[in-house]
């Protein structure tokens, strides 16, 4: 897709273009070489202009089905041979299908004496006669300058030349022509004179003993092409050639949101973590957790099914490996499944263009979903800060486009301000999370807070963190006179709370028992007045009876006395009597 | 001129350095031009004089045989190769220059010499 974006029709459809098949060259060539029109290839010793023609005709014949001659001056058949199989290039192979004929021409000084008037009909045709054996589209002469030296006749050999390139022309092939670069002029001997529709100068440069290899279109005729120079490598592929990817601010933003890893983390990005296809720089001084938190992040790309590319530039994967495993976290089974790649290599082996152009290989060949950097800042003690900063905002730009999410730690030391990262990229990342060490109380803690992360509602707090037997786990907050408690300040924090706690529990439940007690009280009290009052009724209750049974005895008495008075009244008045004293009985 | 114009004298007496080998050359041209046909007139000329009867010329045409040309490393066109006695030589040019013919062919040593 980005690809796609990057890859521009030429400018002028007329001009017809012969694709190279050389990783990004075809891009800022805009197609390719010019069809049927010779090429110039110049640069110093050892720059890779031989590598380029046989990519350039290899390619041709393997990819685009046009038959190529390799007319060399310089190394013979065999010596090519061997030269390109490390790039997987089988010339013998080709040469046997007829898609590859190659003619070594060997033009030494001291075996040749001149003896009057010539030409060079005799490499017309033996030109002709490879290119007619296999119908070849393409040719390469490399490097046709050694001509030169072999002959003296500078006269007859520029005439000569001439009449070369015209005949290339006339010919129809796409031609590519090999030169040495010269003092001053970009060839020795002054081929750009002849060869003027497209000059390409490639270029091989020490810098702070770091070599990097680039590459320059001069010049395209009839065609827009990229002026830049261009940074390429040299690998087990052939080349490969880094378009600096446009920088303009065209990718789209996903909504998307994916974890960190660590869901205490993810709530302090807006809830949801990051947004995918954004760019994360963690930022933090040495030892305060960067590649932990690193690890959480491509454990959990891992775990969601996606491809993670890991760059370490200080540490060996097995060394990762371990030290993330010491905290809780494996990342072998993803290794193992494929999902997770390590790339590790020093910063300083290669130059920055280097880093580069391997960083967009890979991310090419394996597609990742997620790119955590580790840590990017090294790349500075390769170039200087101003180049880091260029790379990198090539690389974020690359990557963005790409929609991956990255990762990138960088190291902060000690004596800079805090905000301000090795490689300023602050202003290019989405997200930023600070990692840094609280001195307090005798200790080191590590905390972390989001300084910045567009596009959400992100917490402001500063967190404790630490990296536990399950990984990275972030603490409470506990806010002291001094700020954010950490360490044993939080610790003891922490306890006094629980004393505290456990103090008003145990009141509360003291409360409760006496409470219950009372009730006891209370009620045990209820029931002994009730007793009370019970006996007194039965006192009572008794007093009055043996009044009543008094009271009857008396009546008894006196009805008796009154039977002995006056007979016949007696029965009348004694039955009732005797019967309301039976039911005052039965009521006890 | 033919493709393969052999002048031959096999049992030739001695040259003055008392060389009795024999000498093969070849001639490679590219069509009938005028520079093939000075070259080969040039060189007959010069055998006769120095080599009589001991040497062997043999005319390759490219435009008949192209393929040949890669075999003694032509580029220039006319090309004398000298194949006997060894080492191999190459004189390129339509030999008008005598001089530099007899040095390369080892004729003469070069210049004034001993």
């Amino acid at each position: 897709m980005a690809k796609a974006a990057n890859h521009r029709t030429p400018a002028n459809p007329g001009l017809a273009k012969a694709p190279t098949g050389i990783q990004g060259l075809d891009e800022i060539t805009g197609g390719g070489l010019p069809r049927g029109r010779p090429t110039l290839v110049c640069g110093s010793a050892g720059c890779g202009k031989t590598l380029l023609a046989m990519e350039f005709l290899v390619r041709g014949a393997t990819q685009f089905g046009e038959p190529g001659v390799f007319m060399s001056f310089e190394e013979t058949a065999e010596e090519l041979t061997q030269n390109v199989r490390s790039l997987g290039f089988d010339l013998d192979e080709l040469a046997q299908q007829k898609k590859l004929a190659i003619d070594f021409v060997r033009v030494e000084r001291n075996e040749i004496e001149e003896t009057g008037e010539y030409d060079l009909e005799g490499l017309f045709v033996r030109l002709n006669h490879a290119i007619d054996s296999i119908g070849a589209k393409r040719v390469v002469l490399d490097t046709i300058e050694a001509l030169f030296s072999g002959l003296s006749n500078n006269a007859i050999l520029r005439g000569e030349l001439r009449r070369l390139f015209r005949w290339l022309k006339d010919k129809g092939v796409t031609a590519v022509i090999t030169g040495e670069r010269g003092d001053g002029t970009l060839t020795r001997h002054g081929l750009e004179e002849y060869v003027s529709d497209c000059v390409i100068l490639l270029d091989h440069r020490v810098m702070d003993q770091m070599s990097t290899r680039r590459l320059r279109i001069v010049k395209y005729r009839g065609t827009t092409h990229e002026t830049n120079e261009y940074p390429f490598l040299i690998d087990a592929d052939g080349i490969s050639v880094l378009p600096v990817t446009s920088l303009g601010l065209q990718h789209t933003a996903s909504a998307e949101r994916i974890s960190s890893g660590i869901p205490r983390l993810d709530a302090m990005l807006g809830g949801e973590g990051f947004y995918r296809s954004s760019t994360v720089l963690m930022s933090g001084t040495a030892g305060s957790g960067k590649t932990s938190i690193a690890a959480h992040f491509a454990a959990a790309a891992c775990a969601r099914g996606e491809r993670c590319l890991y760059f370490a530039f200080e540490e060996s994967p097995g060394q990762i490996l371990r030290n993330m495993r010491s905290i809780g976290i494996d990342l072998e089974p993803w290794v193992k499944k494929g999902l997770l790649h390590f790339h590790a290599s020093r910063a300083a082996i290669h130059g920055l263009e280097m880093h580069l152009a391997t960083i967009h290989k890979l991310v090419r060949e394996f597609q990742p979903r997620v790119v955590v950097m580790d840590p990017v800042g090294s790349l500075t003690s390769v170039g200087t800060r101003q180049d880091a900063n260029v790379m990198l905002t090539r690389l974020i730009d690359f990557l963005k486009m790409q929609g991956i999410t990255a990762l990138l730690t960088s190291l902060t030391s000690g004596d800079e301000a805090l905000e301000q990262t090795v490689v300023n990229v602050s202003t290019l990342v989405d997200t930023w999370l600070l990692l840094r060490d609280l001195e307090l109380d005798g200790e080191r803690n590590r905390v972390m807070y989001v300084l910045k992360s567009r596009g959400m509602a992100h917490s402001n707090q500063l967190r404790e963190f630490l990296l536990t037997d399950q990984g990275v786990e972030l603490q409470n907050v506990y806010l002291g006179a001094e700020g954010v408690l950490t360490g044993s300040a939080r610790q003891t924090r922490e306890a006094t709370e629980k004393a505290a706690r456990l103090l008003r529990h145990q009141e509360v439940e003291a409360k409760q028992r006496e409470r219950v007690l009372k009730r006891e009280a209370q009620e045990a009290r209820i029931i002994a007045l009730q007793k009370e009052f019970e006996a007194e009724e039965e006192v009572a209750k008794r007093d009055i009876d043996q009044e009543q049974s008094r009271e009857e005895t008396n009546r008894q008495d006196r009805d008796r006395m009154g039977i002995s008075r006056q007979g016949d009244k007696v029965l009348k008045d004694a039955e009732p009597l005797a019967r309301s004293h039976e039911t005052a009985r039965s009521r006890k | 001129m033919n493709d393969s114009a052999k002048l031959a004298g096999q049992t030739a007496p001695l040259g003055a350095n008392g060389e009795t080998e024999q000498w093969e050359l070849r001639l490679y041209i590219a069509g009938q031009t005028p520079k093939s046909v000075a070259a080969f007139a040039n060189l007959k000329r010069l055998c006769e004089e120095h080599l009589p009867g001991r040497y062997k010329i043999e005319v390759i045409d490219l435009m008949q045989h192209p393929q040949l040309a890669a075999g003694d490393q032509i580029v220039a066109i006319p090309t004398l190769v000298r194949k006997l006695p060894e080492p191999l030589r190459r004189i390129v040019g339509d030999l008008s220059n005598t001089e530099r013919t007899l040095v390369g062919l080892q004729l003469r040593p070069a210049k004034p010499g001993k």
